[in-house]
């Protein structure tokens, strides 16, 4: 018989994989993109434009996705563009996650003028309106990967700083704590040798959702063209080609939509289901 | 007179920090590496015509001396110059206004609606497979954003199911009798059933991209709320008195677990105003958020300046709004 408990097990742990599994395969089709794709991702040819996915009367054998209305193939536009969603997804996730854990951490466990100050400037920043502070910051910065990294890491170290505070505050107060500045640790030793191992699963989660809006972010961004500025593949690009010409060719708008729509909420669903492995009532 | 004390303790605030992202606004935007005058004109301009035009936007001034050339304009009104279009900042900005804050109205209406009546249905059928299919639901409309909602919807009622309008945000071809840009407000006024149907049928898809994620946490925290609060005593007394479970969760419970869900949408409802940033742009309605993409695509630095304080201030009302609604509604808070 199972019980209610293993059954939410059970249910989170498909969708762990799943997810797991769809970022995976990403991640590797990135980095093989030379290889795998089965076309050149820029290669134009007018004569092959708007060529339908493989089942649909009228396609090519090759182009298994169809083609773009310059001709260009769809499924390797997917994959090359991985690279670029991917790599914002991790630069940004992991820039902004070591910024704002380590101010959340430090304003958490040593408290005092540090946790005054951080906690200051964190309300601050959360009192100014994150679209406002993207649309300034894009204005400033000029379109661009590096513009659209920084935006990121600008706006939202917040979210990692509040949560890694509040956890290492509520650690700082154990026992274990206590016994092992008695056994001749110091501050600093006992925030990175202690509480940091016990604060890393939540850090861990908040990375995983950070990646996720990393990657939305990249795709709304590249969508309205403020992304890379040259003709190389994005998902938010193919996309605003797709919208513009939905009714003579769906399919350059639905299977990168497919591919984003799969690839947000994987990370979502992999950061919603760590967060049950690391929930130590359902554990 | 608690309710008037903090009154004017919130406009104070409300105040400070409008002054104060006028000043980050400002000096921000004042760091651009490009100069924005060199793209006005011509190319071959010499930088003597360069010198000219920047002496006219007064952008030659020490920084400190034009914020406050600028910050004396703002109070009379004048917002400045946008350098794309050489019209004034303020009717740019304040003819866009109308057709976004009916969006966003219009996508918070929808989200109370269908938030509302996932909590309610959720309640009512509470521990069955209903209640199942409600969180599943509601946990897929939480990890999605506005932006593939839309799209979404593109898709299935734009093109396979073509049944709403997917760009615009009225026919071009229809002749508009509107003194206001308020097009859906006064339409209804002046019984124009034909305009209307057509201003709706193509603000229903924005508008429900927007309230897709708002709507799934109106849904969770009210049907949280709703739960606890059927289990208190005097909910249980209605039920001994013989009422239905409906009559019971709509009567006795909704009223006591609504508070905690109104803050929250309040907090929420700035989101959903930022979000038609982008939810304009898809749908290419003619807003305040599509304006400000082709401002920032222009570096047209005197409008974004003016939407970003526009923003800012709607973000600031509709947070005071929530506050007073709080302190009205609730009795601690009304009596303290």
């Amino acid at each position: 018989m199972l019980d209610g408990r293993s059954m939410i097990r059970r249910r989170a742990g498909l969708r762990l994989w799943l997810s797991a599994g769809w970022l995976a395969l990403l991640c590797l089709a990135a980095l093989l993109a030379p290889w795998v794709a089965p076309k050149d991702p820029l290669a134009q040819d007018l004569f092959l434009g708007r060529l339908p996915p493989f089942w649909v009367a009228g396609a090519e054998p090759g182009y298994w996705l169809g083609t773009d209305s310059l001709g260009r193939d769809v499924l390797s536009r997917i994959i090359h563009g991985a690279r670029v969603a991917l790599m914002v997804a991790l630069i940004a996730g992991t820039i902004t996650c070591l910024i704002g854990a380590t101010l959340g951490l430090l304003a958490g466990f040593l408290r005092g003028w540090v946790d005054m100050a951080i906690s200051r400037l964190i309300d601050i920043w959360m009192a100014f309106p994150p679209v406002l502070f993207s649309i300034l910051l894009i204005a400033v910065l000029g379109p661009g990967l590096i513009s659209i990294i920084i935006a990121i890491v600008v706006i939202d170290w917040t979210r990692f700083a509040r949560v890694v505070r509040a956890e290492a505050m509520a650690q700082g107060a154990m026992d274990y704590v206590a016994s092992a500045r008695v056994a001749g640790r110091g501050r600093i030793g006992t925030m990175i040798r202690e509480i940091l191992p016990n604060v890393l699963p939540t850090i861990v989660v908040l990375l995983t959702l950070e990646m996720g809006i990393a990657v939305i972010v990249e795709a709304i961004l590249s969508f309205v063209n403020l992304s890379i500025s040259t003709d190389d593949p994005t998902w938010g690009g193919m996309i605003a080609e797709g919208r513009t010409s939905i009714h003579q060719a769906w399919w350059v708008l639905v299977f990168p939509l497919i591919t984003l729509f799969l690839t947000v909420l994987s990370f979502s669903q992999l950061g919603e289901g760590l967060k049950d492995r690391f929930d130590p009532v359902l554990r | 007179m608690a309710i008037l004390r903090l009154l004017a303790i919130r406009l104070f605030t409300t105040l400070v920090t409008l002054s104060g992202v006028a000043v980050i606004v400002f000096f921000v935007i004042r760091v651009v590496p490009g100069n924005p005058i060199a793209m006005m004109l011509p190319p071959g301009a010499t930088d003597e015509d360069i010198a000219r035009l920047s002496a006219l936007y007064g952008l030659d001034q020490p920084l400190v001396t034009q914020f406050g050339i600028w910050v004396a304009g703002v109070v009379q009104g004048d917002f400045g110059t946008s350098i794309t279009t050489r019209q004034p900042v303020l009717d740019l900005v304040l003819g866009r206004l109308p057709a976004t804050l009916e969006l966003s109205i219009m996508a918070l209406v929808m989200a109370v609606i269908l938030g509302g009546a996932a909590a309610l249905t959720g309640t009512r059928f509470r521990g069955g497979r209903t209640e199942g299919a409600i969180d599943v639901a509601n946990g897929m409309a939480l990890s999605v954003p506005d932006f593939l909602w839309g799209l979404v919807l593109i898709l299935l009622f734009g093109v396979l199911l073509p049944l709403f309008h997917i760009s615009g945000r009225v026919t071009p071809s229809l002749e508009l009798p509107f003194t206001t840009d308020f097009y859906l407000f006064e339409s209804l006024i002046r019984l124009r059933f034909d305009l209307w149907a057509d201003i709706v049928s193509h603000m229903f898809m924005p508008a429900l991209a927007l309230a897709i994620p708002l709507a799934a946490i109106i849904g969770q925290l009210l049907k949280q709320s709703l739960k606890e609060t059927m289990n208190l005593d005097y909910v249980t007394l209605a039920r001994t008195k013989g009422y239905g479970e409906t009559r019971v969760i709509l009567r006795e419970a909704l009223r006591n677990a609504a508070l905690p869900t109104l803050t929250l949408v309040g907090v929420q409802f700035t989101f959903l105003i930022g979000g038609t940033v982008i939810i304009e742009r898809l749908f290419s309605y003619e807003g305040l958020g599509n304006m400000a993409i082709d401002a920032v695509i222009n570096r047209d630095l005197p409008l974004i300046q003016g939407i970003v304080l526009l923003f800012a201030l709607i973000f600031t009302v509709v947070n005071l709004i929530v506050d007073l609604l709080y302190a009205v509604l609730n009795p601690r808070l009304r009596h303290a």
